[in-house]
């Protein structure tokens, strides 16, 4: 085990080793550390945003639900949620069929220009936020789009498309096709095929990409500064406008509100991910 | 779906008794053969249509529309259409002639009329600076003048005798224009209508793209610097540890942009943590806090977190593949651990490094949220000037042709990520 080192090891590798270990250490701590300041920041009872004394003493007086409060009275964020919702959905929605069907079509070997169409397909994810942001506008606002929530979900669900193709393009990958033809041997017709056989098989590789949809339209606050209008606005652009105008604790609230969605979405990808190795048998469980 | 395989009524080929001759019987093979091949490729190319023409749509049109805009020039032909019919016979050298003065009183009274002269006179204003409050002031005395046009508009203002204003507009008379592409490389035309540089002041642009490049270079390296080593440990350890430590780098990627960077914010600003703990540990007063926001600093910090777990998954996966017998081998062959890394390890995993460094790479040259928020005056990014033209000045034509500069560097990295890694094989999380 990479931890552990041979008892013949020399003193400088051992010096090396321990230095490495440090090192990853550091670099960990330096992923999440700041996620996880941001969490009794939040519960501050003060308009502060770092430690007060009487939070380092554990004072329960230095801790407080004010911004948590602050927030859910607040009309303008309980509105940019509801919009968050309704545009994230949505999209998700339009991705994830929109992006399955494609990519059952690119998975067959018949598909001609397999590699251009599957590039153009994956574009929006490659090309930078801002650039599609500003033809988006250009383009919605000759066709009366922009400032609409339709102009909205569209944007959005132009981004969220590559990740439904690349994640169910990579379920169907290590799809064994004898089970279509054996379904299709034992006298089932395509669209029963398609419903008993394929879906639940690639079910893992579609859900994962509507979660990386919804949060690709969740998070999002490029396309919406552009493509929304104040009708539109969604709780990243609140934010935004937060940070920027009066960065007020209520942020960390919501910020840390985000982080328990994030990890309730990586909790479920996870057990996506070992429920497919264990049905394929690459994982011991 | 699948053709049922045909199956011949009259037996196999060749057998006694057959009705056909052979030679027909492979030739309607084959062109079943074809048949069910042609509807194959028909279902999977209808099974990509609704996609493909929803992204023709709502992305690949409005990136068409960036183009175009880019290298548009419809104000000027269109809203000064007898000045530039007239204009087409001066030589440039000395004034126009008075049919030219006359042409272009016609078209500020019809553009007046309109109200599109505004248009052409911004659009006129990016060529020669003043051309704006120029038209302005003639706009709202041109009812009151009389030929000979010459000398009218020269008494209004004396900027039309000069022959600048008429260059510019006899050289932007087409229906495109290379000036947004020019000004974007800090470029532009002198009086012989050759292409030079914009003297030293006005010159932003091509630092800019220097500065982006330079910086999101730095940061990639950063990456490496700090995933390498991580992602050699999660490779390596048992897969019950490693999938603990995963989450670490799991939960940054799928947490907010805007809370990572809020929490650089909070981090990093002189009332902030980092800031507090150095003063309390005495290392600086308190009156010296650190700048650590709003500069350079702040937007390579900010960013090599979030870009970190990009770097550190290609890595995984690669380094994931790689047998630990090798690097066993190598050492009992006699290689120092140095040698063992360097002439064994390393080698293998040379791919990873490059796939995690081009989507760095890529991700970072494009980035608009961080550095607007983090990056203060000097840690700004190309996006945010397209931002600012956007939204600012109102400049589309230029936030257009530094979009489309931006978008053909990133297009190519694509390219040369594709050959590298494949998109079939693009992993997510």
């Amino acid at each position: 085990m990479i931890t552990k080192l041979p008892p013949y090891a020399s003193p400088l590798e051992r010096v090396w080793h321990s230095a490495y270990l440090l090192f990853c250490a550091a670099v960990f701590v330096f992923l999440i550390g700041p996620i996880l300041v941001i969490v009794p920041l939040s519960f501050n009872a003060e308009p502060y945003f770092t430690f007060t004394k009487e939070m380092i003493s554990f004072d329960p007086d230095g801790y407080s639900l004010r911004w948590y409060k602050d927030f859910l009275e607040n009309e303008l964020w309980l509105f940019s949620i509801k919009n968050s919702f309704i545009v994230a959905i949505v999209s998700t929605i339009l991705a994830t069929s929109l992006g399955t069907l494609a990519a059952l079509g690119l998975a067959s070997s018949y598909m001609p220009y397999r590699t251009l169409v599957m590039s153009l397909l994956i574009s929006p994810m490659i090309v930078p936020l801002i650039i599609s942001a500003a033809g988006m506008f250009f383009f919605y606002s000759s066709i009366d789009l922009a400032h609409t929530f339709p102009g909205v979900i569209l944007a959005h669900t132009a981004l969220g498309v590559p990740f439904v193709v690349i994640t169910v393009t990579a379920t169907l990958i290590g799809f064994d096709r004898n089970l279509i033809r054996a379904s299709q041997n034992l006298g089932a017709s395509p669209t029963t095929t398609f419903f008993k056989v394929i879906l639940p098989l690639v079910t893992p590789g579609v859900v994962s990409g509507a979660l990386f949809a919804f949060i690709t339209s969740f998070d999002e606050v490029v396309i919406v500064q552009f493509v929304a209008g104040p009708e539109q606005r969604t709780v990243p652009l609140q934010m935004w406008s937060g940070i920027r105008e009066q960065i007020s604790p209520t942020i960390l609230a919501v910020a840390t509100l985000l982080v328990c969605i994030s990890i309730a979405l990586l909790t479920v990808l996870e057990l996506l991910r070992r429920r497919t190795e264990r049905l394929r048998g690459l994982s011991p469980g | 779906m699948a053709e049922p395989i045909p199956v011949s009524a009259n037996g196999a080929p060749g057998t006694p008794g057959a009705t056909d001759t052979p030679d027909d019987d492979v030739s309607s093979l084959k062109a079943r053969l074809r048949r069910a091949e042609r509807r194959r490729r028909l279902t999977a190319m209808l099974l990509v249509a609704p996609l493909f023409a929803f992204l023709l749509v709502s992305f690949l049109i409005p990136m068409g529309d960036m183009l175009l805009r880019s290298v548009d020039n419809w104000q000027i032909p269109n809203v000064l259409p007898n000045t530039v019919e007239r204009i087409a016979a001066w030589d440039g050298e000395a004034l126009p002639e008075e049919a030219v003065y006359a042409a272009m009183a016609a078209d500020i009274r019809a553009g007046k009329e309109s109200g599109e002269i505004g248009k052409a006179a911004t659009r006129l204003n990016y060529e020669v600076s003043g051309a704006r409050s120029l038209f302005n002031k003639t706009r709202r005395r041109i009812e009151r003048i009389e030929p000979p046009y010459k000398a009218a508009l020269i008494d209004i203002d004396r900027r039309w005798g000069q022959p600048d204003i008429w260059q510019a507009i006899k050289r932007e008379s087409g229906p495109y224009t290379a000036s947004y592409y020019l000004a974007a490389a800090d470029l532009t035309y002198n009086a012989e209508g050759e292409v030079v540089a914009v003297p030293e002041y006005r010159q932003v642009y091509v630092e800019l793209f220097i500065r982006t490049i330079w910086m999101s270079l730095a940061i990639t390296g950063l990456t490496i610097l700090l995933g390498y080593p991580v992602a050699y440990l999660l490779a390596n350890l048992p897969l019950r540890y490693s999938n603990l430590l995963m989450i670490l780098v799991l939960l940054p990627f799928w947490t907010s942009l805007l809370v990572r960077t809020t929490t650089w914010i909070t981090i990093l600003q002189s009332q902030g943590v980092i800031n507090d703990i150095l003063v309390w540990l005495g290392l600086i007063a308190t009156d010296e806090r650190l700048q650590l926001i709003h500069n350079k600093i702040g937007t390579m910090v900010a960013m090599t977190h979030i870009l970190l777990p990009f770097m550190i998954l290609p890595l995984y996966s690669v380094m994931k593949t790689i047998p630990p017998s090798y690097m066993r081998a190598a050492r009992s062959l006699g290689a120092t651990p140095l040698t063992a890394f360097v002439k064994v390890y390393l080698p293998q995993t040379v791919s990873g490094v490059g796939a995690g460094s081009i989507l760095v790479f890529i991700l970072a040259i494009g980035y608009y949220i961080t550095p607007a928020l983090v990056g203060g005056e000097t840690g700004q990014f190309i996006s945010n000037f397209i931002a600012r033209h956007m939204l600012v000045s109102l400049n589309w034509g230029l936030a257009a042709a530094l979009g489309s500069m931006l978008l053909a560097g990133v297009l190519v990295l694509y390219l040369v990520y594709n050959k590298l890694v494949g998109i079939d094989n693009m992993k997510l999380g």
